[in-house]
């Protein structure tokens, strides 16, 4: 459990965190969503005590991080995935963090085979690719068999089956009772994993929910249609008892019915349709909407046409920071 | 790696525009789900991984296998002793280290020997100086990089998240490489000691006591681990290899240099004491004899004083360490 009470970060003007409180309960993966920039690393660094907050407190299981004895059988986080020193091996990278924690040694072997680099063990750090570096990290984090574990952005870097590895190892960490707290800037990633969301962006708390009640909330599915009559289809609708609100360049959009029924309605009032196409929000959408107005770095190019919505950038910036980090 | 393909997430397809029955602004902060679904959600997804299992009963939390104890100031200095032996900078300065020290007292006391003239009243030992006084840049150089590196690579989260008391840490680091480079330091000047009053044996007037012995071994040997240190605090401080290393380099010289330029009777005091408090000065105290009218710091005062030094340096350190943000 972990309960962060009025948290605040100022790097001199920039409010990189700005008054969050949420708790992070045990036994689910809670998602902790943001667009870069946004303050996730930030508030993950006060809550190791590794920044000072600026006003506000973190609790770990009712504790402050530095009152934590032996923090890392506690507390497991992956930070940063070049947090070490390139010149030292990976085996002893992680057998002088078990010391410091009073870890059995053999632990070390142990978290090494968990995250698959035990054939490189004896290599230099300094070699490994970001996606090694991201398996090092977590086996740290894993190293002293915590019952909190914190990882920001851990697929970065990972390959496709890297990321399914890190999806099942945080469920069957969860499953096991654990807290998982977990960052992202990728709604996909997180609709996949987490059962809980933690929306932040410019440092504020924009959304604590339930990843089904997001779901539910924001996947709506609706059905444009457009005609050249326009007058007669809003008629037409409006005699069905059809709810319907006005979209972009003159269609209409119809939520809460299908397709070929609005299609046969259309037809049996002779009405030509130039358009008639079922269409579902994306949870990405959503999220994209929910931090509008807060987003740090915007693109130059603007892919989408002047009626959408101000997302920034969308398109390209979500499909190719995807295929970026994962590459 | 390749590409990875958009993992196939349910509810999210192609979309054009949003729905129009969404909210524009931020969305209200919804209350907390109530007691969501733990764990339901991936059956079977519990692998393997780990020796601990979680409790019946849910998430009533996670009871890890693994005996738990306290973790004491000693283990900070065996996991900063795994640190220390890990990497190659260590080897590299510390053998060069010896290097110099063994090589240049060597050769020093060959030339010596080899003038057969008479040697006067100067200790045999004082011909283990010079390799010293070089083979400070390498035990200042470990020391900053001691911390420093920690720094500029990162490492120094991770550290700190395992060992968040500051002040544990930093008495950890200084503590192993304190006593690795007195160690080292005292095994070097030890043998140049006894290899140089064995080849000048009978050439010289002068033989040493027990003290000039004690002072040209355990005297040099410690106050070069506590120069070490200084650099240790120093590297904490500025958290950057290359500024503190060129820092330390302007202690252990500058001062020496600076007084060549102090011409004139006013500046005569000033450049008196630059001389004699420098630390080239004050580590070729430690094999002075009578004969050689020490005017500075003699004895073991010069100890005394880096020791008070690098005290001060590391209680800045501490601050530092506590105050700043990692
Ligand atoms: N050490 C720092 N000094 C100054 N500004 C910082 C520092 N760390 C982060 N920031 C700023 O704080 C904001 C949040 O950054 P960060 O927590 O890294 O975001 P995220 O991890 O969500 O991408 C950004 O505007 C960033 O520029
Ligand atoms: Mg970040």
């Amino acid at each position: 459990m972990i309960e962060l009470e009025g948290l605040t970060k100022h790097y001199g003007d920039v409010r990189a965190v700005d008054h969050l409180t949420f708790t992070v309960r045990p036994g689910i993966i809670t998602g902790f969503l943001g667009p870069n920039g946004a303050g996730k690393s930030t508030t993950m660094r006060m809550m190791l005590d590794l920044d000072h907050p600026t006003s506000g407190t973190v609790r770990i299981d009712g504790r402050h991080y530095r009152e934590l004895h032996d923090p890392l059988r506690t507390v497991g986080a992956l930070l940063d995935a070049k947090a070490m020193h390139g010149g030292r091996s990976a085996y002893h990278h992680l057998l002088c963090l078990a010391q410091s924690n009073g870890i059995p040694a053999g632990r070390v072997r142990e978290a090494l085979d968990t995250v698959g680099l035990s054939s490189v063990a004896r290599k230099r750090t300094k070699g490994f690719s970001l996606g090694m570096g991201q398996r090092l990290g977590i086996a740290g984090a894993l190293l002293g068999d915590p019952q909190i574990l914190m990882f920001d952005e851990p697929v970065n870097g990972l390959d496709p089956e890297g990321i399914h590895w890190i999806r099942n190892l945080m469920k069957g960490l969860a499953a096991q009772g654990r807290t998982v707290f977990v960052s992202s800037h990728l709604m996909s990633e997180m609709a996949l994993t987490a059962d809980h969301l933690v929306v932040i962006g410019q440092g504020r708390l924009l959304a604590d929910t339930s990843m089904a009640d997001f779901i539910a909330e924001n996947s709506r599915s609706f059905v444009r249609m457009r005609s050249p009559d326009h007058e007669r289809l809003r008629e037409v609708l409006r005699g069905a008892g059809i709810d319907f609100a006005p979209g972009a360049e003159g269609a209409l959009e119809v939520a809460g019915e299908d397709a070929a029924h609005l299609g046969e309605l259309a037809a049996r009032h002779q009405l030509v349709l130039h358009e008639l196409s079922p269409q579902s929000a994306s949870l990405e959408e959503a999220f994209m909407r929910l931090t509008a107005g807060s987003v740090e770095y915007h693109a130059h190019e603007n892919h989408r046409p002047a009626a959408a919505a101000p997302a920034p950038a969308a398109d390209g910036q979500w499909g190719a920071g995807w295929r970026k980090k994962g590459s | 790696m390749t590409t990875p393909q958009q993992p196939p997430a349910p509810p999210q397809n192609a979309p054009q525009t949003p729905p129009h029955a969404a909210p524009a602004g931020p969305a209200p902060v919804a209350p907390p789900h109530p007691g969501a679904q733990p764990a339901a959600g991936h059956p079977g997804q519990a692998q393997g991984y780990w020796p601990g299992q979680a409790p019946a009963g849910g998430p009533a939390g996670y009871v890890s296998p693994i005996p738990i104890r306290r973790a004491t100031l000693l283990d900070a200095v065996a996991s900063e002793w795994t640190k220390i032996r890990s990497v190659r900078s260590t080897m590299w300065t510390l053998g060069i280290m010896v290097l110099l020290v063994l090589g240049i007292g060597f050769l020093a006391a060959t030339l010596v020997a080899g003038q057969d003239g008479d040697t006067g009243n100067s200790s045999p030992l004082a011909l283990g100086f010079f390799g010293v006084l070089l083979g400070i840049i390498c035990v200042v150089t470990l020391g900053v990089l001691t911390i420093s590196s920690e720094y500029g690579t990162g490492m120094i989260r991770t550290t700190l998240t395992a060992c968040p008391d500051r002040g544990r840490v930093l008495a950890a680091k200084s503590l192993v490489f304190f006593l690795l480079t007195f160690v080292i330091t005292l095994v070097s000047t030890g043998m140049i000691a006894m290899v140089d009053s064995t080849l000048l044996n009978g050439m010289t007037s002068y033989s040493p006591d027990a003290d000039a012995w004690l002072r040209a071994t355990v005297g040099v040997s410690l106050y070069v681990a506590t120069l070490g240190l200084l650099g240790l605090a120093v590297g904490a401080l500025l958290r950057h290899s290359a500024g503190a290393i060129t820092v330390m380099l302007g202690v252990v010289l500058l001062p020496m240099v600076l007084s060549l330029f102090m011409m004139g009777d006013a500046l005569s005091d000033v450049r008196k004491a630059l001389i004699e408090y420098s630390i080239p000065m004050q580590l070729s105290a430690f094999y002075a004899t009578e004969a050689d009218h020490m005017t500075g710091p003699t004895g073991w005062t010069p100890l005394w004083i880096m020791l008070g030094v690098a005290a001060v340096a590391l209680a800045g350190a501490y601050a530092s360490m506590t105050k700043r943000d990692a």
